[in-house]
């Protein structure tokens, strides 16, 4: 297993260890539902550094993003960050992706799982002009998240942050060493992530745990990292999304421009969208007792199977148990009522619109 | 008097009283599963098998089976967790008792470990 900068750090804590994606990460510090109220109402620390990141430059470095990439990187200006789909011919999820818009080049960040086979076909599609490098191993990624993030980062590289947009970045100098910083995370908070050299992870952890005391911030293991992208309702590579499923299905269609030309997966998109889409990715609330897992069959109120879930929890905020999944389009509008198959008993879910974060119940 | 406790390699807890056996889950499987949020217990009055999953006990990310120690029927089903599951993490071995079984008649209790015993297993695992 890889280790991170930040692997003995964990250790002290006490931190308990999962292999993930090949490396040695947390999954729990003091406990998912403690983790998980910390960066509700104060501010987490993670360790993200098994992400992956690469460097994409040269005079062809746009035209190759726009040609693989569902949304349009013509749009961004430099400091910006878009999320985009990686696509393949039959308009499947390579990957969700962040692209970030720097001086003279962009930064991909991918999921950690995809690292390899992102950077393989992002390879064989490189127009002439552009090169691309991996910057994974050498870059480590630390994210706070949390209504106190933006206290507890301004203090400590003496900047503006709070006026920092979100989906946007700055490269400030800190410990003498030019790093990425950005309104960015995966949690429904306000957050940054900051893109740091291996050496100087470990200083910056230490100084974010100090400074971070007096907001009450604790370090936040992948256990709780699911259950506040799910309560925010944000899609998971490998649960939510895979090379069969298209960002259409996903409710992704924000970030597909099917008007901003040609693009890898455009044909197969635009004659999905054409016929219309044969399942789509609902969220939905637990009216009865039990918890949605990964797997688990949909079936409408008759008993008719209809899909299945890809991810599910209890949530933490709501003290309920939600999930998403897909399901056919008849039954994606809120309100529509479903039974998940939880060990051969059907019981009752209900789709609901937008996020978990702050629905009423 | 203490409580016997015996275990099962499955991490299961039994107290064995006359012909009832209580059963819950180890300090360590506990620790294992983190914050546990939902218990699916039996009806009171289910015939189990033994070696057969009777009830769940699900974390924030892990569903873990609980298995019958030994054939019987359920007596008694701890209520108290169906609204605060957490007992479990609390007070495995008290409050976070899961069911009462009677022993079938004719049934055995499988082969358990002792206090010592499962220790010893512990360090293997």
């Amino acid at each position: 297993m890889k280790q991170t900068p930040l692997t003995s750090k964990h250790h002290q804590l006490g931190a308990k260890m999962v292999d993930f994606a090949g490396f040695e990460m947390p999954i729990q510090y003091k406990g998912v539902l403690e983790e998980h109220r910390t960066v509700r109402s104060a501010v987490g620390i993670f360790d993200l550094c098994h992400m992956g990141e690469f460097e994409l430059k040269g005079p062809d470095a746009l035209g190759t993003l726009d040609k693989v990439t569902s949304n349009d990187p013509k749009l961004l200006k430099q400091g910006e960050i878009q999320y985009t789909c990686l696509t393949n011919e039959k308009g499947g999820i390579i990957d969700d992706i962040l692209v970030y818009r720097a001086a003279d080049s962009y930064i991909l960040v991918v999921n950690a799982s995809n690292t390899a086979k992102d950077y393989a076909w992002l390879k064989k599609q490189l127009l002439p002009g552009a090169q691309l490098e991996d910057l994974t191993a050498k870059t480590a990624l630390i994210a706070v998240q949390g209504p106190k993030s933006a206290d507890l980062a301004e203090e400590i590289l003496d900047l503006p942050l709070h006026e920092l947009k979100n989906y946007t970045f700055i490269e400030p100098t800190y410990s003498g060493e030019k790093i990425l910083l950005s309104r960015t995370g995966y949690t429904g908070e306000d957050g940054f992530e900051m893109y740091v050299s291996n050496a100087l992870a470990p200083h910056l952890w230490d100084v974010l745990m100090a400074e971070g005391e007096k907001y009450g911030i604790a370090p936040i293991g992948l256990g709780a990292r699911d259950t506040l992208r799910l309560e925010a309702r944000l899609p998971l590579y490998g649960n939510d999304l895979n090379e069969e499923i298209t960002p259409l299905e996903a409710g992704l269609s924000r970030f597909v421009k099917l008007k901003k030309g040609d693009f890898i997966g455009r044909k197969a998109l635009l004659t999905q969208k054409e016929r219309g889409l044969e399942k789509k990715l609902v969220a939905f609330i637990m009216r009865e007792r039990g918890i949605p897992r990964q797997g688990y069959l949909l079936n409408d109120e008759d008993g008719k199977e209809i899909g299945y879930v890809t991810s599910g929890t209890h949530s933490p905020s709501l003290n309920q148990a939600i999930g998403m999944g897909y399901v056919r389009p008849e039954q994606s509008k809120p309100g529509t009522l479903l039974e998940v198959i939880i060990r051969k008993k059907s019981l009752r879910a209900e789709v609901i619109k937008g996020r978990f974060l702050g629905l009423k119940k | 008097m203490s409580k016997k406790y015996l275990y099962t390699k499955e991490h299961e807890w039994v107290v064995v009283k006359g012909e009832i056996v209580q059963v819950g889950i180890s300090d360590y499987a506990q620790d294992e599963l983190g914050d546990v949020v939902f218990v699916d217990l039996p009806e009171v009055g289910d015939q189990v098998e033994e070696g057969e999953g009777f009830a769940v006990v699900e974390s924030v990310k892990a569903v873990s089976d609980i298995y019958a120690p030994v054939s019987g029927e359920i007596t008694a089903v701890n209520e108290a967790l169906e609204d605060s599951p957490e007992l479990i993490n609390e007070s495995p071995l008290e409050e976070g008792w899961i069911v009462e079984i009677k022993i079938d008649g004719s049934a055995q209790i499988g082969d358990l470990m002792n206090q010592q015993e499962y220790e010893e297993f512990l360090k293997e695992v």
